[in-house]
């Protein structure tokens, strides 16, 4: 279970000590389902962002005005038939994952480290000022504090948005009840772009804080067990 | 998800493997009980359960811990360029698979006010080659081969003698851009019962005057909304836009939807799918 927090010790001859403490965050199946995500969603926006070079705009073909011209050194596929094939073949991957990940979550019971709710709203502020305002670090008490659950909730939606948006700009007759929810086939690519950004807004805030959280934190990702935690 | 190695020390088969972590679980149970002693090394904080693994545990369960992710490396394949081409043609098959799958025959595709519809001189004009294959109208027919009882050339007055219908229909492109069209012309499905197509074939394709060429399912060659198109915006087609005869499929992507028709043919093989498809984009695409 999550949340396990264990002492480390190390024994020379009749003596033992201890070394520190190390506490298990993450499951296995959230650690599998974090890199295949991790993975998937890079070739997902970088084939994306290929797509989009496509038609770079939101607006009419006639006359067209490009919103951005995206290199192609930053994007998946080399051309618009090879970016839709690694689109289509990792959207399932991306998809599975996400299926796996919140059933597992659900059904584990897990998703109380994750899922941020009322409880987590009092402890927001104080956060908030520690990291943007110089104030005083709060107690630390769980793998993760108010601000992270927030973030990681809002990520996971957008995670379903995207799927849902995309759904819709792939399939918009068969699912004309998703196209017309965001406004028809037109807007749900906008909304489908938006999403991404969104999604890569989240990705870069959430590299800084692991970079700023050091190597026991990112290793946490990769064997569940975090060194030294400050709970 | 307990790992089932957080408390070797509490297990006898751990303890009947080392002596160290029995020897260490001793002193932090002594040392817990007897409230801090400060002559010992061992200071123990409170922690769930009062558990403790030595050190070399740790680095063995750390270990196990990460192979447990090592199905990611599965996606390495992806890396290796002899397979991705395959992998990536799987992919998009299975794609195809499912558009099969999730296309339905009795659901119409959203029709239009005319008032919604992109004013025709924005309408764009698309071709791989050129705006205009110079077709001759006056002895233009459409060859019909293949599955069906009366083959030969058709006039297109043969074609328009079937029922004319019209829809302001969405035309989108696999580049991401789409239109709003009016469309007009005959039914697929009447002229495929024009000519006695075998409708339990497969495909319905077509070859084109500039040598284009596509594929059609016969599920979507039925489609109530697939035209044999002819008209535009209540007018005849103009040459660029397929003149005399062009497919008019609002459940397809726009690549599929041929122009300056010539050809048709009704098949359970594809040796070719299209123009398109057999450079490397989507065989069905279905919207």
């Amino acid at each position: 279970m999550s949340g396990t927090v264990v002492e480390i010790v190390r024994t020379k001859g009749e003596e033992t000590e201890s070394i520190g403490r190390v506490a298990y965050e993450h499951p296995p199946v959230v650690r599998l389902c974090h890199w295949l995500n991790a993975i998937s969603l890079f070739v997902m926006v970088g084939s994306g962002l290929q797509i989009f070079r496509a038609f770079p705009s939101f607006g009419a073909k006639i006359p067209q005005k490009d919103l951005l011209n995206w290199p192609k050194a930053f994007a998946i596929g080399g051309w618009l038939g090879g970016a839709l094939q690694w689109h289509l073949t990792f959207m399932w991957i991306y998809i599975a994952t996400g299926i796996v990940y919140l059933a597992y979550q659900l059904f584990s019971g897990n998703y109380r480290q994750v899922l941020f709710s009322p409880r987590d709203l009092p402890g927001v502020w104080p956060i908030v000022r520690h990291y943007f305002f110089f104030g005083p670090k709060p107690e630390v008490r769980e793998a993760y504090n108010p601000l992270q659950k927030h973030a990681y909730t809002t990520v996971i939606g957008l995670g379903v948005l995207s799927v849902l948006t995309g759904i819709a700009v792939w399939k918009p007759v068969q699912f004309s009840w998703l196209a017309w929810l965001m406004g028809g086939f037109h807007w749900a690519r906008l909304w489908h772009f938006l999403v991404m950004w969104a999604i890569l807004a989240f990705v870069f805030g959430h590299l800084v804080m692991v970079i700023l959280h050091g190597w026991n934190n990112f290793v946490s990702m990769l064997t569940g067990w975090k060194k030294d935690p400050e709970y | 998800m307990e790992p089932e190695n957080t408390k070797p020390d509490h297990s006898e088969k751990t303890e009947a493997k080392s002596v160290e972590p029995e020897v260490a679980n001793r002193k932090v149970t002594q040392e817990t009980s007897a409230e801090s002693q400060t002559a010992s090394r061992v200071i123990i904080r409170p922690v769930d359960r009062d558990r403790t693994i030595s050190d070399r545990q740790f680095s063995k369960v750390s270990r196990r811990e990460l192979l447990k992710i090592s199905p990611l490396l599965l996606l390495g394949a992806f890396a290796i360029p002899s397979l991705q081409e395959s992998l990536l043609k799987k992919g998009l098959g299975f794609s195809d698979w499912a558009s099969a799958r999730l296309f339905r025959q009795g659901h119409l595709a959203q029709t239009f006010a005319d008032s919604e519809l992109t004013p025709f001189e924005k309408f764009p004009i698309n071709d791989y080659d050129v705006d205009d294959p110079g077709v001759n109208f006056e002895n233009w027919t459409l060859t019909v081969s293949g599955a069906v009882q009366r083959p030969g050339d058709y006039k297109l007055d043969q074609i328009k003698t079937l029922a004319r219908f019209r829809q302001n229909t969405r035309h989108v492109c696999v580049e991401g851009w789409d239109v709003v069209g009016r469309f007009g012309g005959a039914k697929l499905s009447d002229f495929l019962s024009m000519i006695g197509a075998d409708m339990s074939a497969r495909f319905v394709t077509v070859g084109c005057a500039d040598d284009y060429y596509e594929s059609l399912d016969m599920a979507t060659a039925l489609h109530p909304q697939t035209l044999l198109c002819y008209e535009m915006y209540d007018r005849p087609l103009t040459r660029e836009h397929g003149a005399p005869l062009r497919l008019n499929i609002p459940t397809k992507i726009g690549y599929k939807q041929a122009k300056y028709l010539t050809d048709l043919k009704i098949t359970n093989v594809l040796r070719k799918v299209g123009y398109w498809e057999d450079q490397g984009y989507s065989e069905f695409y279905g919207l």
